[in-house]
């Protein structure tokens, strides 16, 4: 178990880094040419760095890990804050994520961001993300990991409001950052109470392998303590991973480029959240209460925002909401303590996520910006590799084996069955059939049937560049094989990813590890239970909208308040609107108005009034003729004389 | 028959007062500064009488004090108003209301 030093680490962060310098230099310039080989060139470095240090990474004997100190970032008495990066299992899988698929969504920017006159400035931002994102899960401690937790939200926002110029974009960037600030409060403020909780336990300091040494010493001295910093740590893993109650800001973020879309609100950033609660396994594993809440959250989030899919007509919008609810099973899976199954959905929802939005992305390119799924159909036709990745991707999402979704969703439900959750699993089952529901009725809409399309636009179909099809390509075999490293216990070669990561997470109290239970009927029978239900789900998509049908319209007169109040998206913008943004607009106001522009400018520029009053008739006295003057200093001593002569 | 010390105070305060008015009151700067040379010459009256009155040579040491000190006052003021008579043609007090180069 010791951590062997290296100087590679810090690598992998620079090298986007100065990427994202130099794309800066060529944005200023205009130099477009250097910001195409260096953008996507420094990610591809970054992902051979990667390898390498993966590779010396399993050299190790199982357990110990990378480490690599750059500088002693804080000193501060008792508070010692190395800037260093560590790598073990957990990071391993997430750098080989974020830089390989990161390095394909560049290759797929070269295409689509072809014609755009900002495209250097687009991988400046977009270079940054992804050192940031590094920074984030190379951290070895928790100040370490917010640099990158800020460095995501700063790089989302910029890359949401990317087309800045028309303001709903502008718009967009600035709630995603707003909501993003919430959860980041909240997580600083976990921080400050896991630090104070660790300095009066003697161990001050907030490393990541300090804190999950000292959780049992944490919670036996107070168990309120980790479950409070707990939960603040989840308020911030609801903001930078859309959960409720701080998702609203996600289907809005899908204004900016597609490509960021698929990067950071699909593959990686989103994820964040996911990671940090895996990360800090054996702290939220000492607060029952927070892992409960962990895991509502998760299920409630995965279950509404897969209903609100259902009726949305915008491509984006409900790949976006499926994204919401998808890491709303990665949430579920950390909260029942299966840390690795929710791991691996992170993992295998990168890839067929980051397909999906990309293959969204190939048909706007086609259809120049349209995204009303209503407005397509027929494009298989016209788009024969897009439609076919697409359909992987929904196949792979809906869970149907052996694509890469129904490893990963399968293992998360059924920890959460076999943990004694088994409403919350009852939910993530009914998400299931939902997103398979949803996401065929996209595919069928979109990619089947009859063409909807204006005839100006279905002209101009074409086939997307080859620099866009190949990650289509590459994304679609991942995400098929993908969830082949994790099998099913006792299955070919089994559970061989979560075996990988074992050594970093806790393991749930009395169970022994996630799959200690595993072998019985109970596992199959659930796996059936979920791909029937996935099946009737697709048959249900088919039926409604795979081959003309009323049935659709039918519903939505039988049902027409259930249909306005998913298409209002619970109205939740709108709730949060009058509880929170107008009475906070109208406090802001009274602030503004009353307290600022009222009385302290009153007091301010009443001070000021009064003395140049003061001043001007004061003035007066000053003719500058001596004869006055002299007549004042006359009068004075007479006056003085007098008064003296009177009071003698 | 020695006058009372009353009457010499009196007219000093008499002198005085001539003197102060006309320094407030007139314009002519020369003028103005015959009413100083009367407004100093009623001081050393008062001081040669309270000196004669307290049998004491104080008050007349200093008024020869007062008067070299006057003298070299007279005599540089005159030069001043010369000097700005030079300048400016007038000698009307209201004229250097405003003392700028």
């Amino acid at each position: 178990m010791t951590d062997q030093p290296t100087t590679l680490l810090r690598l992998i962060p620079l090298l986007p880094l100065a990427g994202a310098a130099i794309c800066t230099f060529a944005a200023t310039r205009n130099l477009r040419s250097v910001a195409k080989i260096v953008g996507p060139g420094s990610v591809l470095a970054a992902f051979l760095v990667v390898l390498a240090a993966v590779a010396r990474f399993w050299q190790l004997p199982v357990g110990s890990a990378l480490i690599d100190r750059v500088w002693n970032w804080i000193d501060v008495s008792a508070l010692q804050v190395d800037l260093a990066f560590r790598l073990d299992a957990l990071t391993s899988v997430m750098l080989l994520v974020i830089t390989g698929v990161g390095f394909l969504i560049h290759l797929y920017s070269l295409g689509y961001m072809h014609d755009d006159p900002d495209l250097p400035r687009f991988f400046a931002y977009l270079n940054l993300f992804t050192a940031s994102m590094l920074v984030l899960v190379l951290a070895a401690s928790l100040p370490v990991l917010f640099i990158g937790w800020e460095g995501v939200g700063l790089c989302s926002y910029l890359l949401i409001g990317f087309w800045w110029a028309e303001t709903a974009n502008a718009d967009a960037g600035r709630k995603a950052f707003v909501a993003n600030r919430v959860g980041d409060a909240a997580f600083l403020a976990g921080m400050f109470m896991l630090f104070w909780g660790m300095a009066a336990a003697g161990a001050p300091s907030l490393a990541f392998a300090d804190v999950n040494r000292m959780a049992p010493q944490l919670a036996a001295r107070s168990p309120w303590l980790v479950t409070g910093a707990c939960l603040l740590l989840l308020t911030g893993a609801t903001g930078k991973s859309a959960q409720i109650p701080l998702y609203v800001w996600l289907p809005d973020a899908m204004a900016g480029p597609t490509p960021v879309s698929a990067l950071i609100h699909a593959a990686t950033m989103v994820t964040a959240g996911v990671y940090m609660i895996a990360r800090l396994s054996h702290l939220f594993v000492q607060s029952p209460g927070a892992m409960e809440v962990v895991a509502t959250i998760g299920a409630v989030t995965a279950f509404f925002a897969a209903t609100i899919a259902l009726v949305q007509r915008d491509l984006k919008k409900i790949l976006a909401y499926s994204t919401i609810s998808q890491i709303g099973y990665m949430i579920l899976g950390v909260g029942v303590g299966a840390f690795s199954a929710g791991v691996f959905h992170l993992m295998t929802h990168a890839f067929f996520k980051a397909l999906l939005f990309l293959a969204a992305g190939s048909v706007m390119h086609a259809l120049h910006g349209e995204l009303d799924v209503f407005k397509m159909g027929g494009l298989g036709k016209h788009l024969p590799i897009t439609s076919k990745t697409f359909l992987v991707g929904t196949l792979a999402i809906a869970g149907v084996p052996p694509l890469a979704a129904f490893f990963s969703k399968d293992m998360v439900l059924e920890a959460a069955f076999m943990h004694g959750h088994p409403v919350l699993w009852f939910l993530g089952l009914a998400a299931a059939g939902l997103t398979a529901f949803y996401m065929f009725r996209a595919y069928f809409l979109a990619f089947a049937g009859e063409s909807r399309m204006d005839p100006h636009v279905e002209a101009h179909v074409h086939e997307s560049p080859s620099n866009m099809t190949i990650p289509l390509v590459v994304l679609a075999v991942l995400s098929i094989v993908g969830g082949w490293v994790g099998l099913p216990h006792g299955f070919l070669w089994g559970d061989r990813f979560g075996e990988y990561l074992a050594p970093v997470f806790a393991h749930v109290g009395g169970h022994g590890g996630e799959h200690a239970e595993a072998g019985g009927a109970t596992p199959l029978l659930l796996m059936l239970l979920t791909v029937s239900v996935a099946a009737g789900a697709i048959f249900a998509a088919w039926k409604m909208y795979g081959a003309p049908s009323t049935l659709p319209d039918e519903m939505e007169a039988r049902f027409p308040k259930a249909f306005a109040l998913l298409r209002g998206k619970y109205w939740v913008d709108e709730i949060y609107d009058a509880l929170v943004l107008r009475p906070y607009a109208a406090t802001s106001r009274f602030f503004w108005k009353v307290v600022d522009s009222a009385v302290i400018d009153g007091v301010v520029n009443g001070v000021g009034t009064v003395l140049s009053g003061a001043g001007e008739s004061g003035r007066r006295l000053q003719t500058g003729n001596v004869q006055h003057y002299a007549f004042a200093m006359l009068l004075g001593a007479v006056l003085t004389a007098g008064a003296w002569w009177l009071w003698r | 028959m020695a006058v009372p010390v009353g009457h010499w105070l009196a007219l000093s305060a008499a002198l005085f007062s001539i003197g102060a008015v006309g320094v407030l009151l007139r314009r002519n700067l020369i003028v103005v500064l015959m009413a100083i040379e009367i407004m100093l010459n009623a001081v050393n009256l008062a001081f040669v009488a309270l000196s004669r009155h307290l049998h004491s040579m104080d008050g007349q040491v200093i008024v020869f004090f007062v008067m070299t000190v006057a003298a070299a006052e007279a005599a540089v003021g005159l030069a001043i108003i010369l000097a700005v008579f030079a300048q400016r043609r007038t000698l009307n007090a209201d004229e250097f209301g405003r003392l700028r180069g």
